[in-house]
């Protein structure tokens, strides 16, 4: 039997390194077991985090009762519907004049300054925002995380723009044109619908990276403007409950959810 | 039989040059042409040489250095591609992945704000034409490449344009559906009676659909004319050379005039008319198509000796040495039958065929 | 397409302006304040007066004692240190774990492919601190560890292997928030490598040891090079892992920052900190651009 397992045929190819497979199985324990461990104690009836009683929704149920948590949650939508589109309008502008523009002068640095925020470090992107808005004294609470929020988001959705965009045949735009189409409405009816799964992806990656977002959110916010993952936080450092565990799963599960589907709505088209 | 003709497209000097200072191309060097109305007209010339660039200036994608370029009189420089009255079919096709093939057709006709019950009658009548009703509801990505040749070409018909642009229609094609399509082609344009500007780097193509072609080198047009002025004659050696074969001798002049000779290089001495602008001891370039070559069995004292023989079918091809040039002739297999290679044998230039080219 | 009469230059400039204008005022715009403030004299209320001052860098390496006398003080200087090295750790490990997990799964089918890459990135787009957080269930007093040892009896129930707040700790927590990270540019660059070097190589590296080390590693050097950047710069600046699995026991670079801000409200101080971790990144992204460039020249 074992002889069969390993017949030789599994390692005639010679790329195949043995072992690989197992490594690689561990690999993704590593990434997912601590997951699914959260996932598996925001079940857990006791009132202390880590001895496991029995089963129980008491913690969600727990959630639905917490106005300060579900304040925090719709603080985290708000800023994220604002955010994300403002930088995706901005990522999509700057895809378009980058892509399409031919060759000008400052090309090359509109295109570093859009990955900005990925190069300098979270926490000094976070305490430079911090003191800027105290400094020119801006105190507009959620607005502050919004504008914050924008500025990080924008290389996220511009990578996915720029991408499609650059596989998108410039031939049919200049077909459209061929066929009576101004500018504009070139714009409206190749462009923009051919950019749209682009688009989409990066309005997505905002969406998530805002809604995931707690660093900045951290040093940005102000009282009475916290989000999700602050109040999560702020959770943890008073002491590990289950509830964290119960809000944690929502949120994992909310990403979770929101990526897969997109991936295989993506992966069909 | 003169009939007086419309100019459709005027070309004026143009020039055009891509790019800026040290990594500048020159792809246009002063090229003046005309294009006559309900003309099926041929741009013609090797990869890179500059056809595309023309017909894209004409259909206003790129801007104009030098010259200016008329349309029925009209001069189009200040019109951007939406205004201008022609429509371009492209090389790969550029159907739009996300319309189907009816709105694919439709797509000018709707940005030119026709009614509705117009659009759909005009779509569906040149649908008829390139015989693709029945994919209407298509995308343009369950289409084969001949289907989607057929609708790009009824996309840019459906508005009626004044003219037609094809850049290379043809070349994506495979050897059996191009040329059936050539023949679909040339009927197409007879019955629109549309003005086509075909680019094609194929001189077969060129030879059999076109009323007129202009032969264009590194930017220059070098000849312009109806298929058998430009094969029969070529008014330099890279129109020679490029369409068909030809065989290019050098010789000296020794008599000019309607009844002058000539001295080739191979030792034959021929008749031949020779300008009166060339001098007596002039070096001349003869030229000739291999099939104009007339061959007889050797007398011994014969000059050329046969190198190479290739058996054609219904024909053969014969490369010869004479005189230490070598000589290339193409003769029906009837005519041919005896010989073998490394015989000797006598060849004639028949004073008809023989002309001088310019270099 | 280059219209003639159509202003590409005005419309490439509106384009561009929106982002200008965000990045300018609001990412720009705050590195020069925090630059600004950081040569400036602290404020106890947390702020600065406005007054030219050094001392937020000094604080760095020295002390003022009770004689008002500067004192080396290696403190600062060990976290630095700490961070440097902890970061160069998650990285080597992250490596080390990724490179046959990027390897196997560039030779799997393309539907297999599709599915673990999109497992490797799923974390990415799942909330760090959640991800953190679950460690604390995992490593914590009374955690998922300590209890299945206990109930193996390995340790008694009072006993505790004090797992958490360890340097270790710190460093599961990097290796596990960004190793996808080094997957993905290792996996794309091993799907650009032609299998039938490897093949050829095969006959001439009789073992596999050698084929990895001659062959595999030197052609996928781009994407480890790639991988170790985008892991070694955000554990250098981390903040999430040593705060919580470190509980501010073990201060490291990021962490330190954060502290200045929230609670000892010495700006110019934690400002010139950020400074330094700035310069440090800065200086890793150009070396990395250098070689990148030397690359290319060779090739
Ligand atoms: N957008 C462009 N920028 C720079 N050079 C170009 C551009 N388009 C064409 N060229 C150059 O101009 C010359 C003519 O090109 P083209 O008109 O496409 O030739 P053809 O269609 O005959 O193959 C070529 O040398 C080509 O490299
Ligand atoms: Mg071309």
């Amino acid at each position: 039997m074992l002889n069969l397992m390993f017949k030789r045929k599994k390692f005639s190819k010679v790329w195949d390194f043995p072992g690989f497979l197992t490594w690689t199985f561990f690999f993704f324990g590593f990434l997912y077991i601590p997951i699914v461990i959260l996932v598996i104690y925001s079940f857990n009836s006791s009132k202390f985090a880590m001895i496991w009683t029995g089963f129980s929704f008491r913690w969600y149920e727990k959630l639905l009762t917490n106005d300060d948590m579900q304040q925090a949650a719709l603080n985290s939508l708000y800023v994220a519907f604002v955010a994300a589109p403002c930088a995706t309008a901005i990522a999509t502008l700057t895809a378009l004049v980058v892509v399409r523009g031919g060759s000008f002068k400052s090309k090359e640095f509109s295109n570093g300054l859009v990955t900005l925020p990925l190069m300098v470090p979270e926490i000094v992107t976070a305490v430079a925002t911090l003191i800027f808005f105290a400094f020119i004294g801006i105190n507009l609470g959620l607005i502050n995380v919004m504008i914050a929020h924008t500025v990080f988001c924008i290389p996220f959705a511009y990578m996915p723009i720029k991408a499609s965009l650059e596989a998108m045949d410039p031939t049919l735009e200049v077909a459209a044109r061929d066929l009576y189409s101004d500018r504009n409405s070139t714009f409206r009816y190749i462009t923009l619908p051919l950019l749209m799964p682009g688009i989409l992806s990066g309005f997505m990656l905002a969406f998530v990276i805002s809604i995931d977002d707690f660093i900045i959110t951290l040093m940005v916010a102000g009282g009475g403007s916290t989000t999700l993952p602050v109040y999560i936080y702020s959770m943890i450092k008073m002491g590990v409950t289950p509830e964290v565990n119960a809000i944690s799963t929502l949120m994992l599960a909310f990403s979770i959810i929101l990526v897969t589907g997109y991936w295989v709505f993506s992966k069909k088209s | 039989m003169k009939i007086s003709k419309t100019n459709a497209i005027e070309v004026q000097n143009v020039t055009k040059i891509y790019g800026s200072g040290e990594s500048s191309v020159k792809a246009l060097d002063n090229a003046n042409l005309i294009i006559y109305d309900n003309e099926f007209f041929t741009l013609l010339g090797p990869s890179g040489c500059g056809k595309t660039t023309l017909l894209r200036l004409i259909a206003g994608f790129e801007d104009i250095t030098n010259g200016r370029i008329n349309l029925f009189n009209e001069e189009l420089i200040s019109l951007p591609p939406n205004k201008r009255p022609v429509n371009t079919v492209f090389q790969q096709y550029a159907l739009f992945p996300h319309l189907n093939v009816f709105e694919n057709v439709a797509f000018g006709l709707r940005r030119l704000d026709k009614n509705n019950d117009f659009v759909i009658k005009r779509s569906n009548e040149v649908l008829e034409l390139v015989q693709m009703q029945d994919y209407a509801l298509r995308r343009p990505n369950q289409l084969s490449g001949g289907q989607q040749q057929r609708i790009a070409l009824a996309r840019a018909l459906a508005p009626e344009p004044k003219v037609l642009l094809l850049d290379e229609p043809l070349s994506a094609l495979d050897l059996k559906l191009r040329q059936a399509m050539r023949v679909e082609l040339k009927t197409l344009q007879k019955e629109t009676g549309i003005t086509f500007v075909f680019v094609t780097h194929d001189q077969e193509e060129a030879l059999t659909m076109s009323d007129r072609i202009a032969v264009i080198n590194q930017g220059s047009i070098q000849q312009i004319g109806n298929p058998e002025e430009i094969y029969e004659k070529p008014s330099n050696q890279f129109v020679a050379n490029f369409i068909g074969e030809a065989n290019l001798i050098l010789g000296k002049c020794e008599k000019t005039g309607i009844n002058g000779i000539c001295k080739l290089q191979t030792g034959h001495k021929i008749s031949i008319n020779i300008p009166d602008k060339f001098n007596k001891d002039d070096n001349l370039t003869i030229f000739i198509r291999p099939e104009r070559i007339k061959i007889n069995k050797s007398k011994g004292s014969s000059l050329s000796q046969i190198q190479e023989f290739t058996y054609l079918g219904n024909a053969a091809h014969i490369e010869l040495l004479s005189n230490g040039v070598s000589v290339n002739a193409t003769l029906p297999i009837d005519k041919v039958k005896n010989f073998k290679k490394g015989d000797k044998i006598e060849i004639e230039f028949p004073k008809s065929f023989a002309q001088i080219i310019n270099t | 397409m280059n219209i003639q009469g159509e202003n590409k230059s005005r419309n490439n400039l509106i384009g561009l302006l929106p982002l200008w204008i965000v990045m300018g005022v609001f990412m720009i715009g705050p590195l020069i304040v925090m630059a600004f403030v950081s040569i400036m004299e602290s404020n106890s209320y947390g702020g600065i007066h406005l007054k030219f001052d050094l001392s937020g860098y000094r604080q760095i390496l020295f002390d003022t004692n009770l004689f008002d006398e500067m004192e080396f003080n290696p403190a600062y200087l060990i976290i630095i240190g700490r961070s440097f090295l902890l970061a160069v750790a998650a990285t080597i490990i992250s490596l080390i774990i990724g490179f046959p997990v990027a390897y196997y799964i560039s030779r799997q089918k393309d539907s297999v492919k599709n599915i673990l890459i999109f497992l490797v990135t799923i974390p990415f787009w799942t909330n760090l601190l959640i991800r953190t957080f679950a460690w604390i269930i995992i490593l914590g007093k009374d955690g998922v560890i300590e209890n299945s040892f206990g109930f193996i009896g390995i340790i008694g129930d009072d006993d505790s292997l004090n797992l958490m707040y360890t340097n270790t700790a710190i460093l599961i927590g990097l290796v596990y928030s960004y190793i996808p990270l080094m997957v993905l540019p290792i996996y794309s660059s091993m799907e650009k490598l032609d299998v039938r070097l490897i093949e050829a190589a095969s006959d001439l590296y009789s073992t596999r040891i050698n084929l990895i080390f001659k062959i595999i590693l030197p052609l996928t050097l781009p994407g480890i090079i790639g991988g170790s950047i985008l892991v070694f710069v955000p554990c250098l600046g981390a903040f999430i892992a040593p705060d919580l699995l470190g509980g501010g026991k073990k201060l490291l670079l990021g962490s330190l920052i954060q502290f200045q801000f929230a609670y000892a409200r010495n700006w110019p101080f934690g400002a010139a900190i950020a400074m330094v971790l700035l310069a440090l990144i800065v200086t890793i992204l150009y070396l990395n651009a250098r070689i990148n460039r030397r690359h290319e020249q060779n090739a």
